[in-house]
């Protein structure tokens, strides 16, 4: 199984090739091929888990040469470790979910079919990415999963807005992309390779000074701020909320946002040789987190509200990733799969059932849609981090290393937040199922979702509970994600993390504000002992802010797209009307002038200068033409003229002397 | 076979003759002798990859009669790793624009003729080993050209035609004098690979003329910027399978030249160059593209994102290194492949709807699924996504050309010149992307213009001429290694690179 665990990855594209091409001849479209090749994914990528979870420490690396140039080749690899075995059971434990899920959630989309195609290429991409032993292979991935987002974003493209956000989405990644691909280059040309084993061990022997495997962990997580909608990247996020629910669960919940952080995860021992790398990561995730949860406080489309809540949690792994803890950032990173899967796929249960994507006309769906409504109950209680659910576990981890490494602001801003998650997910909850249905309308037309839909939320429900658990005590993560750590470093490490303060303290600091959140949203929503509107009034400035999410787009609408625009529109017009039309055609022009200058100056001084010899000839010949009268007495008295002339040369007579001669007559 | 390489450059040009034969009527005949005889050229072509020795850096399949002995010309052939994917390149596009010039109603004699003609002078430049011989074909390409656009082109196709043929011809005479040049600088030899071995003699201000001389005849070619301004205009006004040809080898004559010509008879020359070169392939990139973006017409969009894409080839080639000149010549041929198939579908929503106005269209994705998942791929392709041809050779023209030493400079002190513009030209590929999607939105997102109700997806000739193409693709985009081992002996055997072990 672990020798043939390529075919993990063959599966979802040879299915998505099938259902693209011939989906049509399957009764059910293709999309039982979409389900039944996640299937195998899954039981395939549980029984390496397995290996791995029993025996820590576990490696194994296939690959094969994909193409040489000189002495350099590329690689396919399939890299098996605790950080790949985990992310295979996360990327298709959800998708199979949701490939399921999507069964009659896109039960009348005309183009149903392609729908799993995309879904199965998605997910190929992104075990590409996952298992990539390479910086290449995990690049490629990187894109294509951008391609699949970029297409299901836009699955829907007859509508503006859907188009928009996709092609948004493809760009700001792509922003964020070129820091990935410079990082690439500089790894190439320093170190001469791009293998993860290979490139880890010629940065520990010091091939390249800190600062320099700085700048290049710095590039990769510029690729990781795009993809993982860090701030200032964070803006395309929220707008591919316009793609099919199952996607946003899929996509821009549980895995490809998450790439980010897995390759922060995966190049750790870049990050590690240059502390002030991490330090920028944690700040990044820190104001991510802080930034994008005030964000949400305010928003009222059900799904904006969960990616701007994904946006914030994401901020949470990488604040894990930049103080240290690499292992917390991936418990988050898993736990937050499970519940934020579930809570977007309970989002588009209710989405399905009302065809409204509006929290102010929701209102009192828990008495029509109870397992939507349990089970997005307990992602709540999972993501406000109460005991005993998966976030407590993970998000207290984060809590704990960011208090432990000193960074006491981040800890702030990290309780701040939690309070604030608790706050508004609270929030959204009262005003889907509990408060008072508001529009009648909607209230009376929803319905629970069908059971293909309903059994998805049941299992990430499950999942959402215990998963923290497990990790923490059946399969200890740290013990999954880590290799064996030597019995002096392992003291030390132990050293740093306690000691400091009471183990204690942290969960209950955490419960504490987490409660103090939910509390305050029931005094908000459901006893109005505060008015929302009223708080909203007397803070417009900041109200307007908060809608206006800080004023990102219109910042890079006004001073990079635009900018950009006229930049280009210049140019092309620089290049038409300067160097073609002046330049190209001006020397044209110039010619032409030339040679008619040139044709004038032959007609009229070369050809005239013959005809001037011409004419001259010609006036010679008529002025001597008048001799010839044909008078022989002229003739006659030429001749005596001529002849008296010669004979005045011959004598050598001067003009006195003929005056003379005349004077003697 | 002896004469394998005189059989595909020639058996075009009889075809032609062919034609010249066929009553003028008889325009499916003329049609289908056309198709015989660039199938024919481009099976021979076929054969000849099978047979070319990879791991053989000199060159194959060498013919030589001598010609005009009086001034020691010789009819004088030959392939390399260098040629070989240009020959193939260039059968299979021909092939494919005259399958997809069927639509042509017009004089349709005459155009196969002068088509098939264009095919004979190209692979003639791609296969000629002695420079008279070269310059020969490099002239005749033009003449098919010049009526080729002049005729059948769009309305301001005389205008394109003659510019195209004036500025090529311009650049053409700077050649013919450093032809000559070398031609007494080196006691009477055309021989291209006789002068290349005797390159240690040229050296001086003698090189530094002829090598600029040579330049500005392929860098207008290219074309190089500032020398690029025939192409949006010939490529506009050209009929769609000239485009093709015009993209997909006309340009490559450029960057051949140099790789052929220029690089190894003045290496030293070159070199001393190679920064000047970098600036222009970042100018290429980048200026390209920025170019592309504000066009409104589809095909002067794809037009100037060629000056973009062979800054891609030009930056390989600056960098000097065995992996930059491999990217280079899988450029070269990616971007044959690409773009031509850009070209053509062009041309297909152009033969419905008889404009190219990106703002006339609008939610043909619903209406064409077939059309536009081929576009759609072509374009990802020319973007540069992994898992498609364009990729591999952008990645690794960026590579070669970011671990560059060809040259010491640094920019602020510290950072050197290479990875300073390399890292630059990074931004071409975000512009690149941006036009891109761009086009893809215009035309077949949102909501379906409603004049286009009744447009119909591809005919069965029209995919015969794209399709291949798009396959291509896919799998130079997930198996290149044959295409990159064609070229890769070649490549580390020339000793004026960096990384070549001297």
């Amino acid at each position: 199984m672990i020798d043939h665990a390529y075919w993990i990855v063959l599966m979802p594209i040879l299915a998505s090739f099938i259902i693209f091409f011939f989906g049509r001849f399957f009764p059910m479209k293709g999309a039982e091929l979409g389900i039944a090749s996640m299937g195998y994914c899954l039981i395939h990528s549980l029984y390496i888990f397995g290996t791995v979870a029993g025996e820590p420490g576990f490696t194994s690396e296939l690959s094969i040469t994909w193409f040489r140039f000189g002495i350099f080749e590329t690689q396919w690899g399939f890299l098996i470790d605790g950080l790949s075995a985990l992310m295979l059971v996360v990327v298709t434990l959800v998708s199979l979910l949701v490939h399921i899920y999507s069964l009659s959630y896109m039960k009348d989309d005309p183009r149903f079919k392609r729908f799993y195609a995309y879904l199965s290429f998605f997910t190929f991409a992104m075990l590409i990415l996952v298992v990539a032993n390479n910086f290449l292979q995990i690049f490629i991935g990187w894109e294509l999963v951008g391609l699949a987002s970029y297409l299901l974003i836009g699955f829907w493209f007859e509508k503006t807005s859907a188009a928009n956000a996709g092609k948004k989405a493809f760009i700001t990644t792509k922003v964020g992309d070129l820091g990935f691909f410079i990082a690439l280059m500089m790894i190439f040309s320093l170190l001469g390779t791009l293998n993860f084993d290979q490139v880890a061990a010629r940065v520990s022997e010091n091939l390249i000074s800190p600062t320099v495997a700085g700048i290049i962990a710095l590039l990769l997580f510029w690729g990781a701020v795009g993809k993982s909608a860090q701030v200032p990247l964070h803006v395309w996020l929220p707008d591919a909320m316009e793609g099919p629910t199952p996607v946003s669960a899929l996509i821009h919940a549980a895995t490809m946002v998450a790439a980010g952080v897995y390759l922060v995860a995966r190049t750790y021992f870049l990050f590690e040789h240059a502390p002030f790398a991490l330090e920028a990561v944690a700040w990044t995730g820190g104001i991510t987190a802080l930034l994008a949860a005030t964000m949400a406080l305010v928003a009222t489309d059900f799904k904006r509200v969960l990616a701007f809540s994904t946006v914030s949690q994401l901020g949470y792994m990488m604040l894990a990733m930049g103080v240290g803890d690499k292992v917390a950032g991936m418990f988050h990173l898993t736990t937050h799969a499970f519940f934020k899967a579930l809570l977007f796929l309970a989002a588009g249960s209710v989405i399905h059932a009302t065809h409204e994507n509006d929290i102010r006309k929701m209102g009192g769906l828990s008495r029509k849609m109870v397992w939507t409504f349990i089970t997005f109950a307990v992602a709540l209680w999972a993501i406000s981090g109460l005991w005993p659910m998966a976030g407590f576990y993970s998000k207290d981890l984060i809590l704990e290393a960011t208090l432990n490494s000193h960074h006491y602001v981040l800890f702030g801003i990290g309780v701040f937040v939690a309070f604030l998650t608790a706050f508004y997910m609270t929030r959204l909850f009262l005003l889907v199922f509990v408060t008072d249905p508001r529009n009648p309308e909607i209230y009376n037309h929803a319905h629970e979702s069908p059971p293909s839909m309903v059994l998805p939320l049941m299992v990430l429900a499950v999942l959402a509970v215990f998963s923290g658990l497990v990790f923490e005590y059946v399969i200890p993560i740290h013990k999954l994600l880590e290799l064996p750590m030597s019995a002096e470093s392992a003291a030390m490490a132990e050293e740093a993390v306690h000691h400091v303060w009471p183990v204690w303290a942290v969960p209950a600091l955490s419960t504490v504000v987490a409660a103090g959140g939910i509390l305050l949203a029931f005094l908000f929503y459901v006893k109005p002992v505060f008015s929302p509107q009223r708080l909203a009034e007397k803070f417009r400035p900041v109200h307007t802010l908060l809608v206006e999410k800080y004023g990102f787009d219109e910042f890079y609408l006004a001073f990079l797209v635009k900018p950009l625009d006229m930049l280009s529109v210049g140019l092309a017009k620089l290049d038409y009307r300067v160097l073609d039309q002046l330049g190209v055609d001006g020397t044209a022009w110039l010619t032409e002038r030339f040679s008619r200058m040139n044709a004038w100056f032959d007609r009229v001084i070369v050809d005239g200068l013959v005809d001037f010899w011409g004419a001259l000839t010609q006036a010679g010949g008529s002025i001597a033409r008048l001799v010839q009268t044909g008078w022989v007495q002229n003739y006659l008295l030429f001749f005596v003229l001529g002849f008296a002339a010669l004979m005045a040369a011959q004598l050598r007579l001067t003009v006195t002397d003929i005056l003379m001669l005349f004077k003697g007559f | 076979m002896e004469c394998i390489l005189s059989s595909i450059t020639f058996l075009p040009l009889a075809g032609a003759i062919l034609i010249l034969f066929v009553p003028k009527e008889k325009e499916r005949f003329v049609r289908w002798a056309a198709v015989l005889a660039s199938g024919l050229s481009f099976l021979a072509s076929l054969s000849l990859l099978k047979d070319f020795d990879r791991a053989q850096a000199a060159m194959q399949f060498t013919e030589k009669v001598a010609w005009i002995p009086y001034f020691n010309i010789n009819y004088s052939l030959g392939v390399d790793g260098l040629s070989v994917p240009l020959v193939v390149l260039t059968t299979l596009l021909s092939l494919l624009s005259i399958i997809g010039s069927f639509g042509i109603e017009k004089r349709v004699k005459e155009y196969f003729f002068w088509f098939l003609v264009l095919e004979t002078g190209m692979l003639g430049v791609f296969v000629a080993l002695d420079f008279f011989l070269f310059y020969i074909f490099w002239e005749i390409m033009l003449v098919p050209m010049y009526f080729l656009i002049g005729i059948w082109g769009g309305p301001q196709k005389e205008y394109a035609a003659i510019k195209f043929f004036l500025y090529t011809l311009f650049g053409s005479v700077f050649m013919l004098i450093a032809i000559l040049a070398l031609y007494f600088k080196a006691g009477r030899t055309f021989d291209i690979l006789q002068l290349t071995a005797m390159n240690a003699q040229f050296t001086g201000a003698f090189a530094i003329v002829a090598f600029l001389f040579l330049f500005i005849a392929f860098a207008i070619k290219v074309p190089i910027f500032p020398f690029h301004t025939w192409l949006p205009l010939a490529h506009v006004e050209a009929p769609t399978a000239v485009s093709v040809i015009l993209a997909g080898v006309l340009l490559k004559l450029g960057t051949y030249g140099m790789m052929r010509i220029s690089f190894p008879m003045f290496p030293e020359v070159a070199l001393k160059f190679a920064v000047p070169l970098l600036v222009l392939a970042f100018i290429n990139i980048i200026y390209g593209a920025l170019c592309a973006m504000s066009q409104k017409d589809m095909k002067k969009m794809v037009a100037y994102s060629s000056i973009n894409h062979m800054g891609y080839a030009l930056l390989g080639m600056a960098a000097f290194t065995t992996t930059g000149f491999n990217g280079a010549i899988l450029q070269m041929v990616n971007h044959g492949i690409i773009t031509g198939s850009l070209f053509l579908l062009v041309g297909v929503v152009y033969d419905r709807a008889h404009t190219r106005d990106l703002d006339a269209f609008g939610g043909l994705g619903a209406r064409l699924p077939v059309y536009t998942g081929i576009m759609v791929l072509a374009c990802m392709a020319s973007l540069g996504l992994p898992g498609l041809a364009g990729f591999i050779s952008e990645f690794l023209c960026f590579m070669g050309s970011f671990s560059s030493t060809a040259s010491p400079y640094r920019v602020f002190e510290s950072v050197p010149v290479y990875k300073f513009f390399t890292a630059l030209s990074v931004i071409g590929i975000l512009v690149t992307a941006a036009f891109f999607l761009k086009l893809i939105q215009k035309v077949f997102l949102g909501t379906l213009n409603e004049k286009w109700k009744d447009m119909k997806d591809m005919t069965a000739t029209e995919l015969v001429a794209v399709v291949p193409l798009t396959v291509l693709t896919v799998v130079i985009g997930v198996w290149p290694h044959w295409l990159i081992r064609l070229s890769d002996a070649t490549v580390q055997s020339m000793k004026f690179l960096v990384d070549v072990v001297k």
